[in-house]
């Protein structure tokens, strides 16, 4: 463990942010927003949930995937690039960092989104332990520890230090190469490091939606829960905005469309909702033509297949974003406590 | 699994040949633009054709793995993309990649069986990469029984081929219907279903069925009654795709990815899925 004075935290940030392009949370009018750095911005470190995850830095809202030109007559096809320039990102949150995983399991199997992997290869997450973990929270039940962030190398704050431990050897080598700006820990420091751990822990303890349960959820559920009643009467007042699926740090469905430049044609990807009416619709018919389908697809997804699909990982890692961010409050939190395993379906 | 290490970036293909199928479906042959294949298939697999600027979509591989210069796509004008398509000409460039998704079992589970071929429309086209793989390793199977049916005698496809070739194939029996009466047709009339229910029954074979899903419905409804089991059945499915590798999200019923997972299933296999195709 060592540890980094927090007098020495903006050298620290510059002198990463010199070497390669670094994101960090700055407050902007609408809430935190991951950003790069310059010797302008001011890091806003006490936002427990950044408006969006850091998703798009590895899973960007648009990318262009290859060009296509005609010349002499002839199709051409050139690949975009891949990532190739190492990047960090300060400030993650470990909810956030757990999507990621989540999004290994959907990107990095065969066949292997080279876009996404390239982008993964050379981003180095150092998070942050929550230390004001908020009542929309609830990461804690999908098996997060917001005191023990996963990434490469996770940040405790104490109260004149941040503690940092490296977590895979990527984070390793991005401590020894920053290694002037740390000191290394003497047992006071693991043990001021770990009661602020205890506090995290103990605020997670008290949160309100600490206790949801995953009870009857999860691999091979489909039969129990798609034809359940309750999901007419949860989606009934769902406006199907998407705007879960767009501040969700795991929705992973996205569109490939062709822009017409003029001088050529751009195939790009972006980010798509299954909430979205179009999002199945085709020459032949739709398979999901009402709101509750796609109501109940979203987090049937999340809840039954992702984790038939995913080694068992959810498509949820309780960072409370749609929580706080649903117009209609239709979020998760909802699906888990209204279709309780044990309530009977009449009581909704 | 694609050809390339790239799942997303598509190969260049030349259209060779176009043959105007009826009034709304036509077969595009597409090779490299050297010459030669663009990638190796199954029957029953499917690409990702795109036209530059008009986007791309998913079509069934109507060719037999056994054809070794090019492929072939019957594709019917039914949208924006296809609309496109249909208006291109021998020389014309698309991108396609794949192919994708699994294949009816060839080479395992159908082997050496009697087969039962059931198709309505369009739904030939995917059924003909498979006929046309069996005529051509014609020893491998048993019987050929064939059913096929369109709205009109100009709605068939492959009717030509069906008529010089399929029908002179030894242990091959070709049935075919249209819905309605018409005149200069002295065949069958009637719908496909019962169609099935008034030929010979060989609860030996095993069933391929594609058409549209209204059709594949009652045909699987006929094929119960007429005491044929669920695993003897194979069919495909079709939802809208875009990545054709199973992570766009869009073809996703229950656990399983048409894209990749399907689009051919087996009728138990699909029992299992939720109702939502």
């Amino acid at each position: 463990m060592k540890k980094l004075e927090k007098d020495r935290l903006s050298a620290f940030l510059q002198q990463i942010g010199e070497e390669m392009p670094l994101f960090v949370p700055v407050q902007k009018e609408e809430g935190a927003v991951f950003t790069r750095w310059s010797p302008e911005v001011t890091p806003q470190l006490g936002a427990v949930r950044t408006v969006r995850s850091p998703k798009d830095l590895f899973f960007p809202q648009c990318e262009a995937l290859y060009t296509l030109k005609t010349e002499q007559g002839k199709l051409q096809i050139a690949p975009q690039k891949r990532a190739e320039e190492p990047f960090a990102v300060f400030g993650m949150r470990g909810c956030d960092a757990r999507a990621l995983q989540v999004l290994d399991q959907v990107f990095l199997t065969e066949p292997v989104d080279t876009f996404y992997k390239a982008r993964r290869e050379n981003g180095v997450l150092l998070t942050l332990a929550c230390r004001r973990p908020d009542t929309a929270c609830f990461c804690t039940v999908f098996q997060n520890d917001p005191a023990d962030p996963l990434g490469d190398v996770c940040l405790v704050e104490g109260d004149t230090c941040f503690f940092l431990m490296a977590k895979t050897e990527k984070g390793q080598a991005f401590l020894d190469r920053f290694a002037s700006f740390l000191t290394p820990c003497e047992e006071p420091d693991e043990n001021a490091c770990r009661k602020e751990q205890a506090n995290i822990r103990a605020i997670a303890a008290r949160l309100p939606l600490r206790d949801l349960s995953l009870e009857g959820w999860g691999p091979g559920q489909t039969d129990a829960r798609f034809s359940d009643p309750r999901w007419d009467t949860l989606s009934k007042n769902c406006l199907g905005c998407g705007t879960c699926t767009f501040v969700c740090p795991v929705c992973q469905c996205y569109d490939l469309h062709d822009y017409d430049t003029g001088h050529g044609v751009i195939h790009y990807r972006c980010w798509d909702s299954c909430m979205y009416e179009d999002f199945t619709r085709m020459s032949a018919g739709n398979n999901r033509p009402t709101r509750m389908q796609r109501y109940r697809q979203r987090f049937m997804h999340k809840l039954v297949y992702g984790p038939e699909n995913n080694n068992g990982m959810y498509g949820c890692v309780g960072c409370g974003r749609c929580v706080v961010k649903c117009p209609s409050s239709l979020h998760i939190v909802q699906v888990l406590r209204k279709m309780r395993k044990e309530e009977e379906h009449a009581k909704l | 699994m694609p050809s390339c290490n790239e799942p997303l970036i598509p190969q260049v293909g030349v259209i060779t040949a176009i043959t105007e199928q009826t009034p709304d479906v036509r077969t595009f042959r597409i090779e490299k633009p050297e010459g030669g294949k663009l990638f190796l298939h199954q029957p029953g697999q499917c690409a990702m054709i795109g036209v530059p600027g008009a986007g791309e979509a998913m079509f069934s591989i109507t060719s037999s793995p056994t054809q070794e210069d090019y492929q072939e796509f019957s594709i019917k004008r039914c949208g924006s993309l296809t609309d496109v398509l249909h208006a291109l000409e021998p020389g014309d460039c698309v991108t396609v990649r794949g192919p994708y998704g699994n294949a009816f079992p060839v080479d395992t589970a159908l082997k050496g069986k009697n087969l039962l071929f059931i198709a309505g429309g369009i739904g030939l086209a995917p059924l003909r990469s498979v006929i046309r793989y069996a005529m051509d390793r014609r020893e491998e199977y048993g019987t050929i029984q064939i059913v096929y049916g369109a709205r009109s005698k100009e709605d068939l496809v492959d009717l030509a081929e069906i008529e010089t070739m399929w029908k002179n194939q030894p242990d091959v029996h070709v049935y075919l219907t249209i819905d309605r009466p018409q005149e200069g047709w002295d065949g069958h009339v009637g719908f496909v279903p019962d169609y099935v229910r008034e030929l010979p029954v060989d609860l030996s074979q095993t069933v391929l069925v594609c058409g549209p899903p209204i059709m594949i419905k009652f045909v699987l409804a006929a094929l119960t009654d007429l005491g044929y089991r669920k695993d003897q059945v194979y069919t495909t499915l079709e939802l809208r795709m875009k990545c054709g590798i199973g992570k766009c999200g869009r073809c996703n019923i229950g656990g399983k990815y048409v894209c990749k997972d399907g689009p051919v299933f087996r009728c138990d296999e699909i029992g299992e899925l939720p109702d939502e195709y």
